[in-house]
């Protein structure tokens, strides 16, 4: 995740010269009593969690022994923060508190700057200080690659009324909370409280840095599996979900959970958009007609089929939904069919068992409604599909018919697979496999996987479907995975071809949640 | 007149030479616009559909006889340099189309350009449309969707989505009310021309009597727009949606963020802000072209 622990945000600090509490991680009650022993027994235990006020929900108790900090560690351990299970608490040192303030690097939007903001009140809320102390809270636009000058940071602790050695060292722990910002790519760095010590130390007793999901591929050192900000633990069905988009730079698949453990009959859809303005304005019209949505997903920017059908099949491992909902703007600049087969394949794979309705507006919409409703009607269940003259509340309001009117099918296999193939021929695509039985080919009248492919790159032979440009091209992009040559060949030719798009871990998961 | 762009402006595409920058440039030749130059370092002296491919921004500059706006299709992480490169050739105005772009790059592109007087819309944009003029960018896909879309009258659109910058011209145009420009500002927190520029860009333009916005939770474009509208800098009618009103459970804010906007960038201050100030914000979206209807009457 982009947000990093408090553990490891005060490694940053004390990696730049900001003096940080000595502690140390711990993962169960005897680690945390035998880190504490180490720390001088007077410990304060921390859970590792990215959740506003820890103290008010007991996440950060104090000890003054080391059995006493196991215990501490034992009741954090066994808590939960926002609905996610705490895994890692943090036992530091207690520091000797003189004064505590507030430092932050954040960006500003309106001034396209970095901005540090100091405040003379540092420990609680850093809004609500500013809403009540006004005076106490100032602020500084910095240069984005000069970073902050030492004297600026110093006349800005003056301000809100801090003076002398306490400034001095404020201001030079800040200087390097700017260059840890910078270094790091944050979106915000905050340290509160920042304290000033007894003993004339400035010390981090927190610190929260929220790294740029953009910028993580260039800080393998962070160490962040996950670049997606999603405000909790990343789910497993949220890792699988990365590993598709990580590497996949042909347009956008984002995905985050919004609730676990689904049952039947809550209302509850899953929910496939199409950009962040259209799926936004689809999660508004489903919540006017009374449904709440599992997950957020979007996938937009001109995405190959294949994507859009990962996303499917990821959204379709989500069990207890009673129904299925897609929508984007209306009215996309991409051409729409290609989602269509996506979802085809998907719907057809799982089977479907849920109505569905997918919104497709936009360009190629009549053929992308023809291909997701024509191509899926042995399914048995509901699937509709509109365009840009069909307002995103209409959609909604079908759904909701077709989820009161709508008696479950009886439990199907999944389809997947080509099945047993005679005389394969086989290549690979950028991110899969495609498989042709040219004994079913030969026999086929229709030969659509020709005609359909978007990139035009097969050629009849003998009567039966081959590439005619290289197996390497085909491989490094000329095959763009339309899945016309699956998709198309089911509904009118003779299934003889087949696209295997493996989903690291999909599988694994289904079979632990008993999904087929 | 319409804004940012029109038949007149001389555009620079970065990346020609690359799937995206060829297909985009075929749209945006194929809508009318005039596309003069491209730039792929390393590939000056080809040509692409019969536009002639420079090594750097400053040649191209020279060799066609000005630049008025270059429009950038290079991935992500090569677009910082693709942009400060343009910036630097004195280019009024360029568009970062990608995704993506790590936000301290644009940063530091917003420095440049600040210093250099010049403008950048974007990143993350599908771009500008002036309806039978021009486009930078690929609003509409496709210049047979984009004519058959977009009808040419006096409502200028300003989105920070981009598919809900079609759809909005889209549905505009539908029930007849025509349209001076489209603009995409980005999707990402930091854009290059923000809605209330983009606003005010409208207030100047001679074409424009009325501004429709899809607006969208988080940051503080909405509210600066409300902000002019109060001190009298904009006049114009502002008809507005602002989406994601039932998102906000699952979107999380920086505290820290929130605070330098004062607290702003929830749906509910943003509608009440506008409102405030005297624009029409719908409840539904489908309700806008009405909205607007009813303004250009009054």
């Amino acid at each position: 995740m982009a947000r990093l622990t408090e553990f490891q945000g005060k490694q940053l600090l004390r990696g730049a010269g900001v003096a940080v509490p000595r502690g140390e991680l711990a993962r169960s009650a005897a680690e945390a009593a035998a880190a504490a022993g180490r720390l001088g027994a007077c410990v304060v235990v921390k859970a590792q969690a990215w959740t506003t006020s820890r103290k008010a929900q007991g996440l950060v108790r104090f000890a003054d022994s080391a059995v006493g900090a196991g215990d501490a560690a034992a009741a954090i351990l066994a808590a939960r923060a926002d609905g996610f299970a705490v895994t890692e608490v943090l036992v530091e040192e207690r520091v000797a508190i003189a004064t505590e303030r507030y430092a932050g690097i954040i960006l500003d939007d309106r001034r396209r700057r970095p901005v540090l903001l100091v405040s003379a009140r540092g420990g609680s809320g850093i809004e609500e200080t500013a809403r009540e102390h006004p005076e106490s809270v100032a602020e500084l636009p910095l240069d984005a690659v000069e970073g902050l000058p030492r004297h600026a940071a110093r006349e800005l602790w003056r301000r809100v009324g801090v003076h002398g050695e306490e400034q001095r060292n404020l201001a030079e722990a800040c200087v390097r909370l700017a260059a840890v910002a910078r270094a790091v790519e944050a979106r915000a760095a905050e340290v509160n409280p920042l304290v000033f010590t007894g003993d004339g130390r400035a010390v981090a007793l927190d610190c929260r840095i929220t790294v740029d999901d953009a910028a993580v591929f260039r800080h393998p050192e962070l160490g962040i599996d996950v670049a997606r900000e999603l405000g909790h633990p990343p789910t497993l069905l949220e890792r699988i979900a990365w590993e598709v988009e990580k590497d996949d730079y042909r347009g956008t698949f984002y995905f985050l959970q919004m609730r676990d453990a689904v049952e039947r009959g809550q209302r509850v859809v899953a929910f496939h958009g199409a950009g962040g303005g259209g799926s936004m304005m689809g999660m508004d019209a489903l919540a006017r007609h009374g449904f709440a949505v599992a997950n957020f997903c979007d996938t937009s920017g001109n995405p190959p089929a294949s994507k859009v059908y990962r996303a499917a099949r990821i959204l379709l491992s989500q069990p207890g939904v009673d129904g299925y909902f897609g929508t984007g703007s209306g009215v996309a600049s991409q051409e729409q069919f290609h989602s269509a087969r996506g979802l085809v394949k998907a719907f057809l794979e799982e089977p479907l068992a849920v109505p569905a309705v997918v919104r497709l507006g936009g360009n190629g919409e009549e053929k992308a409604i023809e291909i997701l409703t024509g191509y899926t009607k042995a399914l048995g269940v509901p699937v509709e599909c509109y365009g840009k003259d069909t307002p995103v509340d209409a959609c909604a309001a079908r759904l909701a018919a077709l989820v009161a009117a709508f008696t479950p099918p009886p439990p199907r296999p999944p389809r997947r697979g080509p099945g047993p193939v005679e005389r394969p021929y086989t290549f690979s695509t950028p991110t899969g496999e495609i498989t042709y039985d040219h004994a079913v080919c030969a026999r086929c009248q229709s030969k659509a996987c020709v005609a359909a492919c978007v990139p035009q790159i097969l050629a009849l032979s003998d009567g039966v479907p081959v590439l005619k440009v290289t197996r390497e091209d085909a491989a490094r992009g000329r095959c763009t995975e339309c899945l016309a040559c699956e998709v198309d060949c089911a509904a009118l030719g003779s299934e003889g071809g087949h696209v295997a798009l493996e989903i690291a871990g999909l599988d694994e998961y289904r079979r632990a949640r008993g999904l087929g | 007149m319409a804004i940012l762009v029109d038949e007149r402006t001389r555009v620079l595409v970065q990346g020609i030479t690359g799937r995206e920058g060829r297909a985009r440039a075929r749209l945006m030749r194929e809508y009318g616009t005039k596309v003069v130059a491209g730039c792929t370092p390393g590939r000056g002296g080809e040509s692409v559909d019969g536009t002639p491919v420079y090594d750097t921004v400053l040649e191209a500059v020279e060799a066609s006889g000005g630049i008025d706006a270059s429009v950038i299709f290079v991935p992500a992480p090569l677009v910082k340099d693709a942009a400060l490169e343009s910036i630097a050739a004195g280019i009024a105005l360029t568009v970062l189309v990608g995704d993506r772009v790590p936000v301290w790059d644009v940063l530091e592109i917003a420095r440049a350009a600040e210093r250099a007087g010049v403008d950048f819309l974007g990143p993350n944009t599908l771009g500008v449309l002036s309806v039978g003029r021009g486009v930078l960018g690929m609003i509409g896909g496709r210049a047979e969707s984009a004519r058959s879309w977009f009808k040419p009258g006096g409502v200028g659109v300003a989105s920070r989505s981009g598919g809900m910058t079609s759809s909005t011209g889209y549905y505009l145009s539908r029930a007849g009310i025509g349209l001076s420009t489209l603009v995409h500002v980005g999707g990402d927190g930091i854009v290059g021309l923000p809605l209330p520029v983009v606003v005010r860009r409208f207030e100047a333009d001679s074409e424009t009597r009325c501004i429709a916005i899809f607006g969208e939770i988080g940051g503080s474009q909405e509210e600066r727009i409300a902000e002019m509208m109060a001190s009298g800098e904009v006049t114009k009618p502002v008809v507005a949606f602002i989406g994601g009103r039932a998102a906000t459970q699952g979107v999380r804010f920086s505290h820290a963020g929130a605070i330098v906007e004062g607290g702003r960038g929830t749906h509910a201050g943003k509608v009440a802000a506008l409102r405030e100030a005297g624009a029409t914000v719908v409840d539904a979206f489908d309700e806008l072209p009405g909205a607007v209807a009813k303004v250009l009457e009054g």
